[in-house]
């Protein structure tokens, strides 16, 4: 029985091996970009390959689930010393660390001229610059060219209303014999934004405070009538690319990033429309991505420096091929963009510009409530739409449960709501 | 002298090391479930429980360890009573068994997705070969039992290797003669499983079942692959306060809660499957 | 197999071995056909049973910028994890099953619960002490963590192994004169060491899959999980399925690498 002693002897060795692995002191790498955002593994390597390479510096890009993105950042928040030199992420993202975000108003910019709203949202409510808009992307409609001779006629894709999407989806369900609409309803689908920032404003022209007015409950009600032609597995699905390239999906709706794989890689097979239009206009949401450099980078002026990289013109460009993402400085777009740019950069244009846009903007102010927000809306989602339960009660509670949010935020009312003094109320 | 501190000096660097790395932040987070501001608190077990999903949270974990737990112990008693019998390729057909035991729950969690999906295996199979008409919707959100089905089935691909091995290490060293003598007195084959083998693997067996139990009540990555938000479980539950609704101290709540229906099923099995102390040789 | 058999029982017998063995490798199999095809094929419907050889998605991985770096720290993470809680875990798994003892039921508790609190809410706690300590970011801190997930796995498994070994083994050692460590030694450890093998290659497996304290806690020192699986949830399916595969694969070879040792038992079953 000597076999174990030699076992023992090559474990031994193993962990004197990686014990003198583990005590080096880690190389100096370059910069760390701790990130949300580029999150699947093509947009990563993108960011890598053809963004970040040509900053003077090495730069390591690390996207992450929010988990370990909020997990990390804060225990070096907490522990006064960290690694991580620039955080890339959503306004929600940024809003429940304000306090350990350096004041970025000194950056050199480069005389790029970013939206005054952006830059204002940026300040999380305070006086300081918490984070630089980096990116921005909006949610559209996407359609097979097969769907197309479904539509209800004098119905204009470009102008349709939600009731026309309804007819539409009706009719593809009985050709066809399932139902071909979609929308990203599963647990990493972002079908909140549909709620928040699409039917809100188009049914109410309010996003919280008409939550349970009867212009709401008629909403809800007419989200009834498209969910019965909508396809049940939309509570999977998480990018509706995939089931718009299965085919399983003929219209969908979502984040324009999340459909860029359809169009790039049948171009002549799909299409992208403005979302529709309700009683009170076509809502849509802009959604900004931004830089942020943590008090405990470990080098300030590089943190920096790389921020004023992200917003050069080329790298604002290389980053809208790499992620989907268009710049949030005004720049001339070259020819040579991907199919998707070009398809759903259409779309985005004809949706802001339509005669009735009713734009909404992301939750301002609300800091880590941010989360619990979006919750409400897809709890309602998920008790009315999902369960079949009573749309008055159920409206009548959440509505409790977001007053109650606002007045722990205090945070004022945002487009389209009209600007309140204190919280915003839920009427 | 020596032989009483002898256990002690044993679990001593186990102890140390859990104290570091386990206690201290356990009561770290422990303390945030029961404290607010102004200080002790049961507010964020109300929150908890009021929250609309929570008993069926509560439920379905349940009942996933209820159901899938028998099937996993159950399938490996029987996979292990097969491979104590074989002379031949015993090898070959434990380490295929086995195979599961290197998957990554987020990785059955891809692979069983990429059966049951409409788009899947399954569907294709079936529809194929003509036994159905059109892919069937097999982890949508109406039906919850299809869903809970799915669930429990890749949770038993996935972990009965893990009680398997636990068992037949067990059975292992069981020595051969007490089945041979009982044989000679003419027990059936049923009768040496249920007299001799059962009894005498009581260790292991009380080892697999507290340990696939109180797995079975962290189980997330599979459901969330499978059922996304429909079929809430105590484990998504807490990953959804702690990361995405920002409430580390209700996430901390249901954490506690987790730990103690585990613990309380740990005491009963420490209890029910005891071995007597005048029936250890 | 046995020669009592009659024919028909030995086709039963086989043919139950084979549903059992299919049940295990089919899934596999059809994960490996989705990683070799081309992604059109992979959302496409109907699905076919056998892959053509599309080595796109293969070949983006291995092109992936860091690759064998993280799977090198996959590699020292799980051994360093395995020998700590083999280390740390036998002589307490010894002490459960030799001796009875006040505080054996608390212990037993404790250990458990390293098991039923969940590892991403200690998570933060962790990293704070880590990063004030200098154990962050190092190979070494990782296999700390991974080895408080282990640690129950091994000292159960070993507890309940040392059970089943006669306590008159050890005693007749004595009389021949060995010392209580000698008797352990040459009577105990040769009867269990499979068994103890069989809980390091859980150990390894545990260290192998875990990606959420990875996630955190490694920077540069990445391990493959956390390089890979942390963002294959939202990536392009035909990309989840070879990052599902390349993560699959090294652990099976892992196995069967040391299935020697992990059912060796058998030879000891048959003294």
């Amino acid at each position: 029985m000597t076999r174990y002693r030699s076992v023992l002897k090559t474990a031994a060795a193993a962990f004197i091996l990686s014990t003198a692995a583990g005590s080096l002191p880690a190389a100096a790498e370059g910069l760390l970009f701790w990130s949300t955002q580029a999150r699947p593994v093509e947009e990563s390597q993108a960011m890598r390959e053809q963004v970040l390479s040509d900053f003077g510096q090495e730069v390591d890009y690390q996207p992450q689930d929010p988990g370990p993105y909020i997990t990390r950042l804060q225990a070096e928040l907490e522990a006064g010393e960290g690694t991580i030199d620039v955080l890339g992420g959503l306004h929600g993202d940024f809003a429940s660390v304000g306090d350990g975000l350096a004041d970025l108003s000194g950056v050199d910019l480069g005389g790029a001229k970013i939206s005054d709203t952006f830059m204002e949202v940026a300040k999380l409510g305070g006086d300081t610059q918490k984070y630089i808009p980096w990116m921005q992307a909006t949610y559209v409609m996407a359609a097979n060219k097969k769907a197309l001779e479904y539509l209800p006629e004098g119905a204009d894709v470009n102008a349709l209303t939600y009731d026309q999407l309804i007819a539409w989806a009706a009719a593809m369900g009985e050709a066809t014999g399932s139902p071909k609409f979609g929308i990203p309803a599963g647990p990493k689908g972002l079908k909140h934004r549909f709620i928040q920032g699409y039917l809100y404003p188009s049914f109410t022209d309010s996003m919280v405070t008409k939550f349970r007015s009867a212009e709401a409950e008629a909403m809800w009600n007419t989200f009834k009538d498209l969910w019965a032609h909508t396809t049940p597995a939309s509570t999977n699905y998480a990018f509706m690319q995939e089931p718009l390239l299965s085919e399983e999906v003929w219209v969908a709706f979502d984040h324009t990033a999340r459909l860029a794989e359809a169009f790039n890689q049948r171009p002549d097979d799909f299409i992208a429309f403005p979302a529709p239009a309700g009683p009170t206009g076509r809502g849509f949401m802009p959604v900004v991505a931004g830089v942020a450099v943590p008090t405990t980078a470990p080098d300030m002026a590089s943190s920096k420096e790389l921020v004023s990289y992200m917003m050069k013109p080329e790298t604002q460009i290389a980053t809208l091929k790499a992620t989907n993402f268009f710049p949030v400085i005004d720049v001339e777009l070259p020819d040579d963009l991907p199919a998707a740019v070009q398809i759903s950069g259409a779309a985005i244009a004809a949706q802001a510009s339509s005669a009735d846009a009713n734009p909404g903007l992301l939750p301002i102010g609300l800091g880590e409530l941010g989360g619990k927000f979006s919750q409400v809306y897809t709890d309602t989602f998920e008790r009315i739409v999902l369960a079949g339960q009573d749309v008055r009660a159920v409206l009548d509670e959440q509505a409790e449960a977001l007053k109650a949010i606002m007045d722990e935020a205090g945070a004022p009312c945002w487009a389209p709501d009209e600007p309140s003094e204190g919280a915003c109320p839920v009427e | 002298m020596q032989a009483r501190a002898l256990p002690y000096l044993l679990l001593l660097p186990a102890t140390v090391f859990l104290a570091l790395f386990f206690l201290y932040p356990f009561f770290q987070v422990a303390l945030e479930s029961v404290t607010n501001e102004e200080g002790f608190t049961f507010e964020h077990f109300g929150t908890m429980a009021g929250h609309w999903k929570f008993n069926s949270a509560l439920w379905n974990t349940f009942l996933l360890a209820m159901v899938a737990v028998p099937l996993q112990v159950g399938l490996s008693l029987f996979m292990a009573s097969i491979v104590t019998k074989m002379n031949t390729g015993r090898d070959v057909i434990l380490y295929i068994w086995t195979i599961p035991l290197g998957i990554s729950d987020l990785a059955a969690g891809i692979i069983w997705l990429a059966i049951l999906e409409q788009n899947g295996f399954f569907n294709s199979l079936f529809v194929g070969l003509g036994l159905m008409e059109q892919p069937a919707t097999i982890l949508g959100y109406q039906n919850k039992w299809l869903l809970f089905m799915a669930v429990v089935l890749a949770e038993v691909w996935r972990a009965t290797a893990i009680v398997l091995v636990i068992l037949v290490a067990g059975m292992g060293l069981i020595p051969k003669e007490y089945n041979e003598a009982a044989e000679v007195f003419g027990a059936s084959p049923w009768k040496r499983f249920f007299k001799v083998t059962l009894p005498l693997l009581r260790p292991s067996l009380q080892t697999a079942l507290i340990l696939r139990t109180i797995l079975a009540f962290e189980v997330f990555a599979v459901v969330a692959a499978l059922a996304g938000t429909n079929l809430p479980v105590l484990m998504g539950e807490t990953y959804q306060w702690q990361f995405a609704l920002q409430d580390r101290k209700v996430a901390a709540a249901y954490a506690m809660v987790i730990l103690g229906i585990s613990i309380a099923f740990t005491v009963f099995f420490l209890w029910a499957l005891r071995v007597p102390k005048e029936a250890q040789t | 197999m046995n020669n009592s058999m009659t024919s028909a029982k030995r086709w039963l017998w086989g043919a139950v071995i084979a549903i059992l063995c299919l049940w295990v490798l089919v899934p596999i199999y059809l994960i490996i056909v989705n990683t070799l095809s081309s992604p059109a094929e992979v959302a496409g419907y109907p699905k076919r049973f056998w892959p053509s050889f599309d080595m796109e998605s293969v070949q983006f991985f291995m092109g992936f910028q860091g690759v064998l770096d993280a799977l090198w720290n996959s590699i020292l993470v799980a051994l360093v994890t395995m020998i700590l809680s083999i280390g740390l875990g036998a002589p307490a798994g010894y002490a459960l099953a030799r001796f009875d003892f006040p505080g054996k039921n608390l212990f037993r508790i404790m250990v458990l619960m390293t098991r039923a609190f969940p590892l991403p809410l200690l998570a933060l706690p962790l990293a704070v002490l880590f990063i004030r300590t200098g154990l962050d970011d190092t190979i070494i801190g990782l296999a700390l963590v991974h080895t408080v997930l282990a640690l129950p796995f091994a000292i159960l498994i070993t507890s309940s192994l040392f059970m089943g070994i006669p306590f008159e083994l050890e005693e007749a050692a004595w009389t021949l004169g060995c010392t209580r460590f000698q008797a352990f030694r040459k009577a105990v450890l040769p009867l269990v060491f499979p068994g103890i093998a069989a809980s390091a290659v859980f150990a390894f497996v545990i260290s192998w899959n875990e990606v959420f304290a990875a996630a955190v806690l490694t920077i540069e020192n990445r391990t493959l999980t956390a390089f890979l699986m942390q963002s294959l949830d939202e990536s392009p399916l035909h990309l989840k399925f070879a990052g599902g595969t390349v993560l699959v694969l090294p652990a099976l070879i892992f196995l069967f690498a040391v299935r020697k040792y992990l059912f060796a038992m058998w030879g000891i079953a048959n003294r």
